[in-house]
């Protein structure tokens, strides 16, 4: 799967390897499927024994918003919001969100962002500006960069709606849990007919960012 | 995506909503209502999912609490759940409800929004407490969400009250370990005719209400040795009363600091929190929403530093708190932003400046101490616990929009081209209020669109009305716009309401409603006709037209504008969002693109623009062909057909 076309599918910028992944936050657009991702990283957590909570923002911020979410985990965890400049890793699901949220991050902190753009309206329609080189920004702040093709790896899994469960499988290349933990907890969320697909775009986003990361 | 119910003992993950759901399950809950509304809904839904529980979406929530009333006089243990502003809709049975003895236990779920999410306003429903002198509890994470729930059954029937449990936005939509167990048998139901109890004539109510304030007396009492409240032993020389997510910023923020947690919000130990007050040297309240507490400790005579009630403002009076704004708020108070936890005594100025209050009386915030900053400018120095800005604050917003599809957009396009005054109401659709609209004018809770039209009418005369409509959903119709209009009827109005009708309660996550046809479990329900139900309101000129339909809209809404009567607009069509709505995108053919800019009038995501002509984003677009009708000259077009 990995081919030496012009866009790799999976880039890694490391200044730092990630130590602990502790604290999570994951930016999203309304509808991008960000509140799915943080509960499968929710319950990966759980079932590797760990206290967990996490935040969801419901309502009018769906709409195609700017969304935000938090897990946590550890021996004791109190707030469910990561403070800000305290989160272990970003999970961004597109560029702006991902620029957006990056103050949430510690210094260090893991960035996984997906190169999708989807311009706000403010943008659109609105005339301001979608921010370029978002990738060499979020470069040089933070101490480990994977960046993403999440449609890319999606479409070819099948459905360009795994993208989200596609960046999992780049933030998984990180962290120490087992494939299998992390299959689990996708499946747990997914119904049986779209579990295949999802499970073949976190395949190989793993493993595209394991062969740069190193195992 | 939706788990299953766990029915055997178990520790699982659950959010606030789900873990309250799942306590009134466990406590032999059998009947429970509800409307949906942001961060409430999840508690209606996920009992929904229960075996042995009757459960219903009501048309509002003063409906909901008055069906769950009568439930709780046959002695059925009942629940009641909605937003913080629903319980305002509800507050007229609940504060006489207060007067009556409670046979089955009942608990009022009132979800909070601080930083107004999605919200109109923050108002902080522990008040609620005081004024109709009742329990309220308030929970920290998802497992107190369960346990104060199947607490508050045993409180309400011990004390014979009605108990608000007090959610809050990050409890409902946190998520966090719930131990689940099984469930408790219900008691056979009864009804007791007893009608000096249930009967509020003024004699009856004259005595009963010295019963609710000798019940709030014994509540006092109990709440000294209420095990929902604790006291966490610390090291240092500041302690905090606290209670709900507040609670988890402080333990985050000062992990070695004594804490008085509460749980029972209302009403408090005043004696517990006076010894509490007297290990410590400074005692901080940190409470999202008013400083209810704060006053409270205060009236019983303990000094307590807080939002400034008597004395300097420690923390922020608006939006919700975190652990860095608890964190910088203290320290800012103390006088020092270093990160070592500092000691009062090492710091002279912070505790002169605290002598200085107390001897004060609170009279005059004292002055800041040097190089420090001011106590009472904590709420806006946040950003001191934070890193360097990072680039965010220059970034374009992202904004809630319509859906692409969604089948408000061509009304709001009609109402910006007319440019008529709306007043607007709350659903998906008061982002109408946005750009390229900007087509809502006033909106103000569920309802108000069609009393605010009548009154603008009233006030300005009826040539007024010809440029004038209220917009309002048909889930918030049924909720609250019936009788406005009625009441323009009645009172010879001649404004235009515009249902927009979109078979749905479609913000809060697509919940049935008595005009959708399916009830709270998804089940096939009655269906009222809204447009029959608006002639039955006295309504002669109604017309139904298709949502996607310009011109048929158009013509419907300059009509029902014009005529000097009241007029009513139903236009239908199902939520984009709902199964089976979408359809395949349009096609774009950029050659024949005469850059006329009329597209971009709708404001639809799925139309991008680059430069002068709009890209189409095939993912986006869900085939509604409004955008096809507006362009002239064909080059958005009507898929091919197959």
């Amino acid at each position: 799967m990995a081919d030496a076309s012009v866009q790799p599918l999976i880039e890694v910028s490391v200044r730092r390897r990630p130590e602990k992944i502790h604290d999570i936050v994951v930016a999203s657009v309304g509808g991008q499927g960000g509140i799915l991702a943080t509960r499968i990283l929710a319950t990966l957590f759980l079932n590797l024994g760990w206290q967990v909570k996490t935040s969801e923002v419901h309502g009018m911020a769906q709409r195609g918003g700017s969304v935000e979410t938090h897990v946590r985990r550890g021996r004791v965890v109190y707030s469910p919001l990561v403070p800000r400049g305290e989160a272990d890793a970003l999970l961004a699901l597109e560029q702006l969100e991902g620029l957006r949220y990056l103050p949430w991050i510690r210094p260090g902190g893991a960035v996984v962002c997906s190169s999708e753009r989807i311009p706000p309206v403010t943008v659109t329609l609105g005339g301001q500006h979608y921010p370029e080189h978002v990738r060499e920004t979020l470069e040089q702040r933070a101490g480990f960069l994977v960046w993403v093709d999440a449609l890319g790896i999606a479409r070819e899994a099948g459905n360009v709606r795994a993208a989200n469960v596609a960046l999992l499988g780049a933030l998984s290349a990180l962290m120490e849990a087992p494939a299998e933990a992390w299959h689990e907890a996708i499946s747990a969320h997914l119904p049986a007919g779209a579990r295949p697909v999802n499970l073949e775009a976190f395949r190989v986003a793993r493993e595209l960012t394991l062969a740069r990361v190193g195992g | 995506m939706a788990q299953e119910a766990p029915t055997e003992e178990a520790v699982v993950l659950l959010s606030g909503n789900e873990a309250i759901a799942r306590g009134a399950y466990e406590a032999g809950v059998t009947v429970a209502a509800g409307y949906p509304g942001t961060p409430s809904t999840e508690v209606i839904e996920t009992l929904a999912r229960y075996p042995d529980i009757w459960v219903q979406w009501s048309p509002n929530e003063k409906v909901a609490l008055e069906m769950v009333i009568g439930a709780s006089f046959a002695g059925a243990r009942t629940l009641v759940a909605q937003k913080h502003v629903g319980l305002n809709v509800a507050a007229d049975p609940f504060l006489t409800f207060c007067y009556m003895p409670t046979n089955g236990g009942t608990l009022i779920v009132s979800a909070d929004d601080p930083g107004m999410h999605s919200s109109q306003n923050e108002q902080d429903n522990r008040q609620y407490g005081r004024m109709a002198r009742t329990p309220v509890l308030i929970p920290a994470d998802s497992q107190e969400a369960k346990s104060f729930t199947e607490a508050a059954y045993e409180l309400s029937e011990q004390f014979q009250t009605p108990v608000i449990l007090r959610s809050t936005t990050r409890v409902s939509h946190g998520r966090s370990l719930v131990r689940v167990g099984s469930r408790r048998q219900p008691r056979p139901p009864r009804f007791e005719r007893r009608p000096q109890d249930l009967v509020m004539l003024p004699a009856n109510a004259r005595r009963r209400h010295p019963l609710v304030e000798q019940r709030l007396d014994a509540l006092r009492v109990y709440a000294e040795d209420c095990p929902l409240n604790r006291v966490e032993p610390g090291s240092t020389e500041l302690g905090f009363v606290t209670g709900g997510v507040a609670y988890q910023y402080v333990k985050e923020a000062f992990p070695e600091a004594p804490v008085l947690k509460l749980g029972l919000a209302y009403p408090i130990p005043s004696e517990l929190i006076r010894r509490f007050a007297a290990r410590v040297r400074y005692l901080f309240v940190v409470e999202e929403g008013d400083p209810f507490w704060e006053e409270l400790i205060l009236a019983a005579g303990v000094k307590v530093l807080g939002m400034g009630v008597a004395g300097p403002a420690v923390f922020p009076r608006v939006g919700e708190l975190s652990v860095e704004k608890v964190r910088a708020a203290v320290r800012a108070f103390l006088g020092t932003g270093s990160t070592a936890f500092p000691l009062p005594g090492a710091h002279p100025g912070a505790g002169a400046a605290l002598t200085t209050e107390a001897s004060a009386g609170g009279a005059a915030p004292p002055p800041p101490a040097a190089g420090a900053p001011a106590a009472g400018q904590a709420c806006t120095r946040e950003d001191s616990a934070t890193p360097e800005p990072g680039p965010g604050e220059e970034l374009p917003g992202r904004p809630p929009v319509l859906c692409p599809g969604c089948p408000h957009r061509a009304v709001f396009y009609v109402l910006a081209k007319y440019h008529l005054t709306v007043t607007g109401d709350i659903g998906c659709y008061t982002l109408g209020y946005a750009p390229p609209f900007h087509s809502i004018d006033t909106c103000t809770c569920m309802g108000s669109s069609i009393g605010h039209a009548l009154g603008l009418e009233k006030a300005l005369g009826p040539d007024f009305a010809r440029r004038l409509v209220g917009v309002i959903g048909d889930s918030t119709f049924v909720h609250s716009g019936i009788t406005p209009l009625i009441d323009m009827v009645y009172n010879r109005g001649t404004g235009t309401v515009i249902i927009l009708d979109n078979g749905t309660t479609a913000m809060t996550g697509h919940q049935g409603h008595p005009a959708a046809g399916w009830d709270a479990r998804h089940h096939s329900a009655p269906r009222i006709d809204l447009e029959a139900l608006c002639r039955a309101c006295g309504v002669r000129d109604v017309q139904v037209v298709d949502a996607y339909d310009l011109r048929a809209l158009e013509k419907a809404i300059k009509a029902a504008t014009a005529r000097e009567e009241p007029s009513v607009v139903i236009a239908s069509r199902p939520c984009v969002l709902l199964p089976g709505v979408r359809k395949p995108p349009i096609r774009f053919l950029a050659d024949r693109c005469i850059e006329c800019g009329a597209c971009f009038r709708l404001g639809c995501p799925a139309l991008e623009k680059e430069g002068k002509r709009p890209r189409l984003n095939e993912v986006l677009c869900t085939g509604c062909l409004v955008c096809v009708q507006l362009c002239k000259p064909g080059a958005l077009l009507a898929p091919e057909e197959e």
